[in-house]
């Protein structure tokens, strides 16, 4: 496949607080209205912010000291709820190229990995720890390597985890799958054969 | 040692395993909407590539289509362009579409249902977290996001990592005005809306035994607002009796034959489970929501939580946005709207438990209510019971088939911080269109009740009144 290898991502990171952060928020459904994925970028969290403001508050995805940021950092069951990809779409558009988080929802965490955005898990106290150090030092640059499994900052490191199978994918770059479900498709016409709904009863 | 539904059905229709540890699955059944697939769609076209088996992927429009004024070409551009760009691509790519004015068409995931394509033992994607609702009929069916709707269109498969099963049995009688949606939304409520992530959901028991198929759905539907991306009930003679006759469903001996395989592709008897909740029916009451994730629910008689512990911070920022005080009474909460529908709540069943409650009465002052049939065969259905009659007579809105004010991505949104009591799945923050509006989710029948009062009500106290349906 001819997708890019993913190993190391290294950035600035941006720290958004909050359990069960879902894609509706992420990106809301009036901006799914389009037939492509282009401009998405400029809508991610869009509601949120435009919250925060009404608040008096200033939302991450808006703080000047974050907007160089390519590392998200996320609590727990981030990207709850809706199947849109236009959720990873956007934040990937934005310029987030890996999100490090307590969990992931399953939808989000796949269609993540479809598009090449690496999850990865750590624990909460973990998070807490890189939470604070980016808040204290915005210009801090965070590495994630995923082949040690460990994130660092500041000379802090943590450790992190992704499931060996997709942290394979990421580094070898199989992440764009089309390819990889063609190939002998003979195996794939075998078991259609052997179905009794598709084959008759 | 028996093997769970979900094995049986995984094992069938693996192809491999590939180099990267991801099963190759099969797909038996892939349906398409409007929103999810013109990037799968272009991204087929870029690669040169077909898709593999139009026989099996079918289409519909569901999520932008407006539930009034359907001529062509549409008001909104952006949904006449959509709409367009399916029907483009179903004519070149060579797949059934069933779309505006067909008698077919409908919410993806009851129509699927209606016409038999959804069937016990199969495997079903669709570009929709929803999909779990084809669960209810014993099939293993995945939300999936418009890459791997490309993967599937491109190849009929798809590339996924195996699930562990959680078996939910509800035992004991539910009480009289306690229903479907309210046992889901105390399942969520208890083992949290991300409790489900890795999981499949096997819903089991008597309580689920006993229930018709569109409350099967019901359950099965919300599983993906637990974290489960699939969740199913075991075949049985309820789901058989359902398939007889659909247009989709196999006919005459064949029927006879398929009936005894979807027999044994059931959990077996000693079939051994990753984990294991039991839920006491004869417990619970009418469930409502006060929060903006759907396991921030409480019963009827329950009063909004105070924020306090690990969830202080979510708890008070879900009250802020819904402009609830700590320690209120939910029953009593004035209500804007009232919405009747989605695939969640949008078959005849639940249109008739709702029209018990509205027959004779008046939607209060001040409240916008609407009903929007799942599909054009619900809407049908029940205009020729006369439900449309019932609830315009009542002061209700009566629909064209779609998702409507579920999701806001239609004309039909709320406005403001409107409060709306609605038979959808979510009630996450913005979901119904205004960035301010606010959700509370509820059954069908609560929904008729908060319409019919102004406020929300406990359904109990208005079936006392309301003569004897179908239940």
């Amino acid at each position: 496949m001819g997708a890019e290898k993913i190993q190391i991502v290294e950035g600035r990171a941006l720290p958004l607080r909050g359990e069960d952060i879902d894609t509706d928020r992420i990106m809301p459904a009036r901006f799914l209205k389009s037939i492509t994925f282009e401009g998405l970028d400029t809508h991610v969290f869009e509601d949120d912010r435009l919250e925060a403001k009404r608040a008096g508050r200033v939302h991450p995805f808006d703080e000047m000291k974050y907007q160089s940021a390519s590392i998200l950092l996320a609590n727990r069951n981030f990207g709850a709820g809706s199947s849109r990809e236009h959720a990873p779409q956007g934040l990937r558009r934005w310029g987030i190229r890996a999100i490090v988080a307590e969990s992931f929802a399953e939808i989000f965490f796949g269609n993540s990995l479809m598009i090449g955005l690496p999850c990865v898990t750590a624990s909460a106290k973990d998070v807490e720890i890189l939470m604070s150090i980016v808040e204290g030092h915005p210009e801090a640059v965070l590495a994630l390597d995923l082949k040690a499994r460990t994130c660092q900052v500041n000379g802090t490191t943590v450790r992190v985890s992704i499931p060996d199978h997709v942290r394979d994918t990421l580094m070898t770059g199989a992440w764009d799958t089309t390819g990889l479900l063609l190939d002998n498709y003979d195996q794939v016409n075998a078991v259609a054969a052997r179905l009794p709904y598709l084959a008759g009863f | 040692m028996g093997n769970t539904l979900l094995q049986k059905v995984w094992d069938l229709h693996k192809v491999r395993t590939l180099p990267t540890g991801q099963t190759q699955l099969f797909i038996g059944l892939h349906l398409v909407h409007e929103v999810t697939t013109p990037q799968a769609f272009d991204a087929l076209r870029e690669r040169g590539w077909r898709v593999a088996r139009p026989d099996r992927t079918f289409g519909t429009v569901d999520h932008i289509v407006p539930t009034r004024q359907r001529q062509r070409p549409f008001l909104d551009v952006m949904a006449e362009d959509m709409i367009a760009s399916l029907e483009r691509n179903a004519r070149d790519f060579g797949i059934p579409l069933y779309d505006i004015g067909d008698e077919r068409q409908g919410i993806v995931h009851v129509i699927g249902p209606e016409l038999g394509l959804t069937q016990p033992g199969m495997t079903i994607a669709c570009g929709d977290s929803h999909t779990s609702t084809h669960g209810a009929f014993g099939a293993v069916a995945f939300g999936i996001g418009t890459s791997q709707v490309r993967d599937v269109l491109a190849s009929q498969c798809l590339a996924i990592e195996p699930l562990k099963v959680r078996r939910i049995r509800v035992v004991g009688e539910l009480p009289h005005g306690v229903y479907a949606k309210d046992v889901i939304l105390t399942i969520i409520q208890r083992l949290g809306v991300g409790g489900g992530n890795g999981y499949a959901y096997e819903y089991a028991g008597d309580a689920i035994a006993r229930m018709s198929m569109d409350e099967r759905m019901t359950i099965c539907n919300m599983s993906i607002e637990g974290g489960a991306r699939v969740g199913y009930v075991n075949p049985d003679e309820t789901t058989f009796k359902y398939m007889e006759g659909r247009p989709f469903a196999p006919q005459g001996d064949a029927f006879a034959r398929a009936k005894t395989w979807w027999q044994s592709i059931a959990s077996d008897a000693d079939a051994v489970y990753d984990d294991e909740v039991e839920i006491r029916a004869a417990e619970l009451t009418p469930v409502v929501t006060w929060g903006v994730n759907p396991g921030q629910s409480i019963g009827i008689e329950g009063k909004v939580p105070t924020p306090i512990g690990a969830e202080q911070q979510s708890v008070s920022d879900a009250l802020g946005y819904m402009g609830l005080k700590a320690g209120q009474a939910i029953a009593g909460l004035k209500v804007d709207v009232a919405f009747i529908g989605s695939c969640t709540n949008g078959r005849l069943s639940d249109l008739r438990e709702a029209a018990r409650i509205v027959r004779g009465q008046h939607v209060a002052k001040g409240v916008k209510a609407l009903v929007v049939p799942g599909s054009v065969a619900v809407q049908k259905a029940a205009e020729r019971e006369g439900l449309d009659v019932t609830f315009r007579d009542a002061g209700f809105e009566w629909r064209d088939a779609g998702c409507s004010m579920c999701l806001g991505m239609n004309p039909d949104k709320l406005e403001g911080n409107q409060v709306c009591a609605a038979s959808s799945n979510r009630n996450f923050k913005g979901r119904q269109g205004s960035p301010t509006g606010r959700t509370l989710l509820m059954s069908p029948a609560m929904v008729a009740a908060a319409a019919i009062t102004g406020v929300v009500s406990d359904v109990r106290e208005l079936l006392h009144a309301a003569p004897a349906g179908v239940r």
